[in-house]
């Protein structure tokens, strides 16, 4: 019972400094948030009041009450990648309450519904409380050894006959830091490529962009960095649902700076709500809109022509492809008045420095790599990059997306973003492991899978529904490991349940019974292990803005689940592989995960994972005060001059991090840095990827471009990065920003591409997409042939999806968790009064949404409630995503095991997604497809 | 049954003694800030460990879905001149001294009455049976418990925290995402406001809804 977990009384020790928030914004004049604190004795705050109750409250407690003392520990959100602190109050391993973590600089005590309900997370009543296992078509309760003694022998069998390609691992962006190094060290371990997680969903059209325009492929500024912005330009993300406390540094921004906010999207988002200029474009027209700005910026006059003459590449062949987008062309393709185009060009041209803020709505798309490159594109030209204010905040999804991503929990890299070279990140990695090279190529089928990207999460199932002569590799796939991962997330739901049905052995490790576990129509083979929540076990989490934190244990994990890097360990010995799993270079784990960090920060040079040492970043835990909101810099105290979250590039234990990416405006030591020079000094048509005389980082010793160090990417000593950062060079090098990608040979420049479902059939001829692929990530991909005319006159409407504000995700934890499930009990298709009116529809009605067959036989199909607003356009249908647990009309309440049906179940918006993958990463197009919709 | 005992909070330590005059505690929602997350309903629910059905704060959209769309968290307001204490047939409703309206459940019968008056539909009644756990009627405490011995299990157990004997500010107003809902003494909640509008008033094109919409 829930009643059981309240607690009964709290003793304050803080003596009634209780500040209040309110006062904490940093935006009244002369109080600062540190100015505040000293202030509060002086009766500005509540505070005030503090000393004499507390006393009361003792006194009272004394008598009759029950006095307890509560351990606070500090913790970080374990929901978005905002990454939130918050104080956890327990008793007795119990965790009985929260307390807002007032210092923590990033979200200073706010939480949003998600961080409010993180402790049900652990207290709900729907954890899954014991593994279980379906045999006969019931589940059963077993127990741990015999669970994982089962499913290693079964793994051994299928590794056996079908070798280790047989097996894909779907990790998780909720694993910390150290969970997802060592999850990808098992991958290795056991001898496949065959693992990714949710960022290839999220954010891998991002990474690919951004990464080959400016050589890393994370967010360059931070949230904190946006209160230093004079225009915030935010396209594909709706701030207030998503990164809820994000806004709070926006609206900063707007109410200090009268920065402009402009958001572009084809909804009228809860963020649009608070924008200085909304501007309303067609779902999948990014590259049109974007171009017509710059080409407004450049007819002007605005562009930043210092910026585009030392510091980029190919600005000629950018202007090239932007003579076709003139404005009446753009407003044609995207449905934005000219008008608009002209008028959000001038608010950001007159408004620098700006920043950009995009997510999902660009990312997940066929042509998503061409959006980012976009965006990345406009911020060059308006000489946004590499300064405080600017930048392109890139808004990452789960709390630890960043990091997973970063510790290559994806079937294209090693940790660090060294790919997969056999005789390169291979080697350097079992060089950090302290095992034998050999040995590792030894645990792979041959070198050539070995150096090949394996299935993605996006498109996995196919290994296991298409002949093998289709596929990339010639097995197809036996054994499936789920685990903090909701299928439900990734769309074709109705293909993945033919391939859920059909796989041999499928495990499911969560905290909660997830969609996965049900949907299959099976007798057996599926196991479910529980998992602790995030707040059951340690480690560090990286952020959206590469601020690394560490993540105390709150409680020990509850029932009988176990962390997820116990369960690592445990398949590890199981397997045989064990004792080489767990030696290092820096000597065999004792500490854990304490040893893992270690063991990160000595292989993770490319993007200097390698200063976040395990004593800094528990130091900075206790001097969040320290911390100046705008710069995130400590001034005094132990952490004095370090950035808060030790930001990568942290290059060495006594570099500060690098808050604001790209910024030559400071010295290397202090966080600056050029554009990498990740492409050589010269590109094949011969011109220069080196920076221009005169831009590089203040203090530098050459004043110039220059290439990048000597063997800094495996130089284990940290004696490359001391010398060069002692000469004011970063190790990396001083580049120029591409807008030629040589190497993306369909689009060296991005284009704007038709969606495969285009509502437009008149632009498809040109504006065509790619052409098919084959063996792209192991699997034929089409783009062509499904690009038809005519789906557009059955299926008349624009399908989008995207976040409520409760959930996250495939919604699994959440709607487990009922405070939340409270908020949002139910799923349902956001239309237009207009589309409803034309069909009949009123608020509240059942209708069905229905979308394309695609590659199947049959359209697929839900069955949803309407919600009837102006928040859409009357040419589209919105669906939220995170649910699951009904498909197409078909309530699977029956399949949970007994007592596990969570408090909110309804249809999957992925049912009805339609096909389509990135060209470069295969993410999925979830934000344009078509659909119709009929009264149920 | 125990009474509270409150002390007075002091409004200035200035002078050598300093001035003592009674708090008055209000909440603000600056509707230019809430962006509508939910944070305080659910802070509120994991705080005074909420029933299921009960919202003591809740959050609501004006405009949903269209320019001007505004949002705002309304929990009881505690008003002065209360019209629930005024039209309680039974006086189950009353003042603390500083301000904070509380009901007392032992006295309360259920009649309702309260939420004729409430201009903001406050009181909640759990569904279920009447004499349930958190009895007849359920409102916002302000995080300040209710006539009980602060701290007590009884209190814990109708009320919930007791937050304010603590020397803290209510859960909702304390997590609030963008600073939106202020709690606090009413002279520092009117700082608060006069700040802000101080603040965004120097340039009315950031805030003005016919230049952000000019189409509309
Ligand atoms: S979900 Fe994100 S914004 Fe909300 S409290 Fe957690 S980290 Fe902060
Ligand atoms: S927590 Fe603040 S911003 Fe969020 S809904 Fe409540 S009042 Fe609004």
């Amino acid at each position: 019972m829930r009643g059981g977990f309240m607690k009964l009384t709290r003793v304050t020790e803080s003596g009634g400094q209780y500040p209040n928030p309110a006062l904490m914004d940093g935006l009244q004049t002369g109080v600062s948030r540190r100015g505040f604190i000293t202030a509060a004795g002086m009766g500005v705050g509540l505070a005030a009041m503090g000393p004499s109750l507390v006393k009361e409250a003792k006194a009272a407690t004394d008598t009759g009450g029950n006095p307890r003392k509560l351990n606070q520990i500090k913790t970080i959100c374990g929901n978005c990648a905002v990454g939130c602190g918050f104080i956890a109050e327990v008793e007795n391993d119990t965790w009985v309450s929260i307390e807002p973590w007032f210092e923590h600089p990033i979200n200073q005590g706010s939480l949003c519904s998600k961080g409010s309900a993180a402790r049900e997370h652990v207290i709900s009543e729907k954890r899954l409380k014991s593994p279980m296992k379906l045999d006969g078509g019931k589940w059963k309760r077993i127990s741990w050894d015999t669970a994982m003694s089962e499913i290693t022998a079964k793994l051994q069998d299928i590794r056996k006959k079908h070798g280790p390609d047989a097996l894909m691992i779907l990790g998780s962006a909720h694993h910390n830091n150290e969970t997802s190094y060592a999850l990808r060290k098992f991958a290795a371990f056991w001898g496949s490529n065959n693992i990714d997680h949710q960022a290839r969903i999220c954010h891998s059209t991002t990474v690919a962009g951004i990464a080959n325009t400016w050589g890393y492929g994370a967010m360059t500024n931070s949230m904190n960095d946006i209160r230093n912005s004079q225009c915030v330009f935010i396209i594909g993300e709706n701030v207030c649902t998503s990164h809820p406390i994000a806004m709070q540094h926006i609206l900063t921004a707007k109410e200090e700076n009268k920065a402009q906010i402009i958001v572009a999207d084809p909804r009228f988002t809860q963020t649009a709500a608070f924008a200085n200029k909304f501007v309303q474009f067609r779902s999948g027209t990014d590259v049109a809109l974007i171009y017509g700005l710059i080409n407004v910026i450049l007819e002007n006059g605005w562009e930043d022509k210092s910026m585009i003459n030392d510091r980029t590449y190919g600005f000629s062949d950018l202007k090239e492809e932007l003579k076709r987008y003139d404005l009446e062309t753009v407003s044609d393709i995207t449905g934005v008045p000219v008008a608009d185009i002209v008028h959000s060009a001038r608010l950001m041209a007159e408004n620098r420095p700006g920043t950009l803020i995009w997510a999902m709505g660009g990312t997940q798309h066929a042509n998503g790599t061409s959006n980012t490159r976009s965006y990345a594109a406009l911020q060059l030209v308006l000489g946004n990059m590499g300064k405080p204010g600017g930048g392109c905040n890139i808004f990452r999804g789960h709390d630890n997306v960043q990091g997973a991503t970063d510790l290559g929990v994806l079937s294209n890299t090693l940790p660090g973003y060294y790919g997969l070279g056999v005789n390169t990140a291979y080697k350097h990695w079992s060089n950090v492991w302290g095992v034998e090279h050999n040995w590792i190529k030894s645990r792979f089928k041959d070198e050539k899978i070995m150096g090949k990207k394996g299935f993605t999460v996006a498109r996995w199932y196919e290994g296991v529904l298409m002949d093998t002569k289709e596929l990339g590799q010639d097995v197809n796939v036996h054994a499936a490991f789920y685990w903090g991962h909701s299928c439900n997330s990734q769309s074709q739901m109705d293909r993945i349940k033919t391939a859920l049905d059909k796989v041999e052995l499928l495990v499911d490790i969560d905290p909660f019974v997830t969609t996965t576990s049900i949907l299959p129509d099976r007798k057996d083979g599926v196991y479910i292990l529980p998992a602790a929540t995030v707040y059951e076990q340690a480690g560090s989490v990286t952020n959206s803005n590469r601020d690394i934190q560490w993540r105390n244990q709150v409680v020990k994990p509850v029932w009988e689940s176990r962390k997820d890097l116990d369960i690592i360990l445990d398949l590890a010995d199981r397997l045989g592989f064990g004792k080489e799993f767990k030696k290092s270079r820096n000597g065999a784990w004792k500490e854990l995960p304490e040893d893992i960090t270690r063991e990160w920060n000595l292989g993770m040079r490319t993007i200097g994972m390698t200063g976040q040492t395990v004593e800094r970043m528990k130091r900075q835990q206790e001097w969040g005060h320290a911390f100046d909101l705008k710069t995130k810099i400590a001034e005094g105290g132990p952490c004095d001059g370090e950035q808060w979250g030790l930001p990568w590039p942290c290059w060495t234990d006594k570099h500060p991090g690098s808050h604001v990416l790209y910024r030559t405006s400071i010295p290397v030591a202090e966080g600056g840095m050029g554009f990498r020079a990740r492409w050589g000094p010269k590109a094949p048509d011969g011109r220069t990827l080196l920076a221009g005389k005169g831009s590089a980082p203040v203090d530098s010793s050459l004043n110039e471009g220059y290439a990048e160090m000597k063997n800094w990417k495996t130089d284990l000593t940290g004696k490359v990065f001391e010398d060069a950062i002692a000469k004011g060079l970063a190790p990396y090098g001083n580049g120029r920003a591409r807008f030629h990608v040589w190497t993306m040979k369909d689009d060296p420049v991005p284009k704007h591409r038709e969606p495969l479902h285009s509502p437009r059939p008149d632009l498809i001829t040109e504006w065509v997409t790619y052409d098919d692929v084959k063996d792209h990530y192991r699997v034929p991909t089409l783009f062509k042939s499904l690009q038809k005319k005519d789906w557009v006159e059955k299926y008349p409407l624009i399908l989008s999806s995207g976040r409520q504000v409760e959930f996250e995700g495939g919604g699994n934890s959440e709607r487990n968790c009922w405070w939340l499930v409270e908020l949002q009990p139910e799923m349902y298709a956001e239309i237009h009064p207009r589309l409803a009116n034309n069909n009949r529809i009123k608020h509240g009605d059942l209708i069905w949404v229905e979308s394309p067959e695609d590659t199947d036989t049959q359209p697929s199909r839900i069955k949803v409630k309407a919600k009837v607003t102006r928040r859409v356009s009357p040419d589209m249908v919105y669906l939220p995503f995170h649910w699951g647990g009904v498909m197409s009309g078909k309530d699977l309440s029956h399949k949970y095991p007994e007592g596990y049906v969570p408090y909110g179940i309804g249809e999957s918006a992925n049912t009805v997604t339609n096909y389509g993958y990135d060209r470069i990463t295969q993410m999925q197009e979830t934000k344009t497809g078509l659909c119709r919709i009929m009264k149920a | 049954m125990a009474t509270t005992n409150i002390t007075i909070p002091a409004r200035s330590a200035s002078g050598p003694e300093g001035k003592h005059a009674p708090a008055r505690m209000k909440f603000y929602v600056d509707t230019k800030r809430c962006i509508e997350c939910g944070g305080c309903e659910v802070a509120c629910k994991n705080e005074n460990n909420v029933p299921p059905g009960i919202a003591r704060i809740r959050v609501v959209t004006v405009n949903e879905g269209q320019p001007g769309e505004t949002n705002v968290a309304v929990p009881c307001m505690h008003c002065s001149n209360a019209p629930c204490v005024s039209v309680c047939p039974v006086d189950a409703l009353f003042h603390r001294a500083d301000g904070i309206v509380h009901v007392n459940k032992d006295t309360c019968i259920g009649c309702g009455y309260c939420l004729y008056a409430c201009p903001f539909g406050a009181p909640q009644f759990p569904k279920g049976s009447p004499f349930g756990k958190r009895g007849v009627m359920d409102k916002c405490t302000y995080c300040a418990g209710g006539p009980e011995e602060a701290f007590s299990a009884t209190e814990q157990e109708l009320y919930g925290s007791n937050r304010i004997a603590e020397g803290k500010l209510p859960m909702c107003a304390s997590i609030c995402s963008t600073k939106a809902l202020v709690a606090g003494d009413a002279e520092e909640v009117a700082n608060v406001v006069r700040a802000r509008s101080a603040a965004r008033g120097s340039a009315a094109g950031s805030w003005g809804w016919g230049t952000a919409y000019p189409n509309n």
